[in-house]
């Protein structure tokens, strides 16, 4: 009996069969631009290895998506395509009742979702359109199946909750980075799928759109190199975007740096600003309030520059170096360079 | 305008998180309470509206009687008037389904709620709760402006920000933005003392399908001590990074 990674005891061979029969997965692979992001394919990834243990295959449904072939690397065996530019801007209601129609289509009781902001927006209104019970923040492979439980982030990632779902259609949002990208190809069928949409699903409007282009979004970074006021002053914050762009990582700041008015707070990350959950978190002269923490703590590896050694930032990181940012930036910069050089 | 303000009482940040009865429950014990941060940036909102343009204001928390000190800070703050309804809320559904009723029965022109809550970080009732009542929704709200029966709002999205409009009723799911930290108010004197005598109406909570619930908590595995290298040692730190980090 094949199953998915379970702490819990196995269910009954029957019950399991059940299972196998009804839960059919839809993933909502979020695009921009036509171009799917990095958490479609994790999100893929990890139906994939859901759906072979329920027995079952991955079915998505995109939204203006150009080339859906991508997702079939990743294990989707089907794609309900959505072409409707109407839907050119991301609009939560309008989109949530594309999902909630592919669902229906497709009598899929597990429909799952990213932690992108507009994915956020969207899973909480698909799930009371479905009657479905909703965990967001999920962590892992579901824990068991019957019941059917999930381990998810809480408590700004203080501590790890195990919710059960127990109505028929489950809705999920996979936390990022908490599976990573895992290949598995399967041959792909691709559908125009041409949901009804009314007007109502419109009433609250798109007027414009400001995005910075050119640069990598804190949302989007494997990386993000971030300053605290251990760096001075604005006028040094370009050693830290060097150290960024030798590592294509995003940059952001510490609440007392966009506080001071240092940089944007549209860089602050933290409890009360962006959360970030990147591969790699670089804390440069940040010292590590517990709630510029809580924001960060689910990024994968931790590391912090600072002067004082007793900073709480060294107690939460993997890896560390006492010393002035000032003067390790330039450093730190060059040797990355020369890393990539002889790396890449 | 009638504004309703919905309020989660949430463990402080500082806060140590320990569980007990063989970990299905949070332990607070020696835990101190405050406004949700999220909630508290819409609440400040929600008084400026009523200071600029007259805005009725109350706030609701759909919890236990020990919410209840959360409930009068916010009218100390000042709200107009608070709402519990007296239930442990069980998930985000249940929360929702509560507030709905709440906001049918008082004809609220806009909904106040933060993005997400300190504690579960669901992050959903937000949104479940505009799509029960099938209002207008913006989440992750990062400005609000109210002109009669519409409203612009900003939403913050991955690498920038959106504006939008809508009719009312509207619900948002606020962030910071809606006003800044500085303008956070510490009730003051005055407001604590008219606090005591402003109404707060206890309702029972209606029926609602359990969705889903919390069976169990974990704590993180403790984390092994930070690996240090000296400042002249940063091909040490790089190599860390690729090798075995495999970060970069």
């Amino acid at each position: 009996m094949e199953q998915v990674p379970c702490t819990a005891e196995s269910p009954a061979e029957g019950n399991a069969q059940k299972i196998k029969n009804i839960m059919s997965i839809l993933i909502y692979a979020e695009s921009a631009d036509g171009k799917f992001k990095k958490v479609a394919f994790e999100l893929a990834s990890y139906a994939k290895t859901v759906a072979d243990s329920l027995g079952t295959n991955v079915t998505a449904v995109t939204v203006n998506a150009d080339n859906v072939s991508d997702l079939s690397k990743y294990g989707v065996s089907k794609v309900l395509k959505v072409s409707n530019d109407k839907l050119k801007n991301f609009n939560a209601k309008a989109y949530a009742d594309v999902v909630k129609q592919a669902a229906q289509k497709e009598s899929a009781k597990l429909i799952l979702l990213s932690s992108t902001t507009d994915s956020l927006y969207l899973a909480p209104i698909v799930s009371i359109g479905l009657d479905a019970g909703f965990a967001s923040n999920v962590v892992g492979l579901p824990v068991s199946t019957s019941p059917f439980q999930v381990k998810r982030n809480a408590f700004s990632n203080k501590a790890f909750n195990i919710t059960e779902i127990n109505t028929d259609v489950k809705v999920l949002s996979l936390a990022k980075n908490s599976y990573g990208l895992v290949e598995n190809a399967a041959s792909l069928a691709e559908e125009a799928f041409s949901p009804s949409l009314n007007d109502a699903d419109f009433n609250v409007k798109v007027e414009s759109v400001e995005k910075t282009t050119g640069k990598v979004t804190i949302a989007d970074a494997d990386i993000v190199v971030s300053g605290g006021r251990g760096l001075k002053g604005p006028e040094n914050w370009h050693l830290l975007e060097d150290l960024a762009a030798s590592l294509g990582a995003a940059t952001a700041c510490s609440k007392p740096v966009s506080d001071l008015g240092w940089r944007p707070h549209s860089e602050h990350v933290g409890q009360t600003g962006k959360p970030v959950a990147a591969n790699l978190y670089v804390a440069v002269g940040i010292s590590g309030a517990i709630q510029h923490i809580a924001g960060i703590n689910s990024s994968k590896v931790k590391v912090v520059i600072n002067t004082d050694a007793d900073a709480p930032f060294f107690k939460v990181a993997d890896y560390g170096i006492v010393g002035d940012a000032l003067e390790i930036l330039p450093r730190l910069t060059q040797k990355i360079k020369e890393f990539k050089a002889h790396n890449s | 305008m009638k504004i309703l303000v919905c309020i989660s009482h949430v463990p402080d940040t500082t806060s140590k998180i320990n569980f007990v009865n063989g970990d299905t429950e949070f332990d607070t014990n020696g835990v101190q309470y405050v406004i949700n941060p999220n909630d508290e940036f819409g609440l400040t909102r929600a008084i400026w509206f009523q200071e600029q343009q007259g805005a009725n204001v109350t706030v609701v928390n759909v919890g236990g009687a020990d919410a209840e000190a959360t409930l009068r800070k916010a009218l100390a703050i000042g709200a107009n008037e608070a709402i519990r309804v007296n239930a442990t809320p069980t998930d985000g559904f249940f929360v929702a389904k509560q507030l709905a009723e709440v906001a049918k029965s008082g004809g609220y022109d806009l909904i106040i709620c933060g993005r997400e809550s300190l504690d579960y970080n669901g992050g959903m009732v937000p949104g479940m709760l505009a799509s029960l009542l099938d209002y207008n929704f913006v989440n992750s709200c990062t400005e609000l402006t109210v002109d009669g029966s519409s409203a612009k709002a900003a939403r913050e999205i991955d690498g920038g920000k959106e504006t939008i409009s809508a009719a009312l009723p509207l619900v948002i799911g606020g962030q910071k933005g809606l006003v800044e930290e500085k303008d956070l108010r510490i009730p003051n004197m005055r407001g604590i003392m008219t606090a005591r005598t402003k109404v707060l109406t206890v309702l029972e909570p209606v029926a609602s399908n359990n969705n889903t619930k919390a069976v169990k908590f974990e704590k993180p595995a403790p984390k092994s001590a930070v690996k240090l290298f000296a400042a002249d040692d940063l091909d040490g730190l790089v190599n860390a990074l690729h090798n075995e980090a495999k970060v970069i």
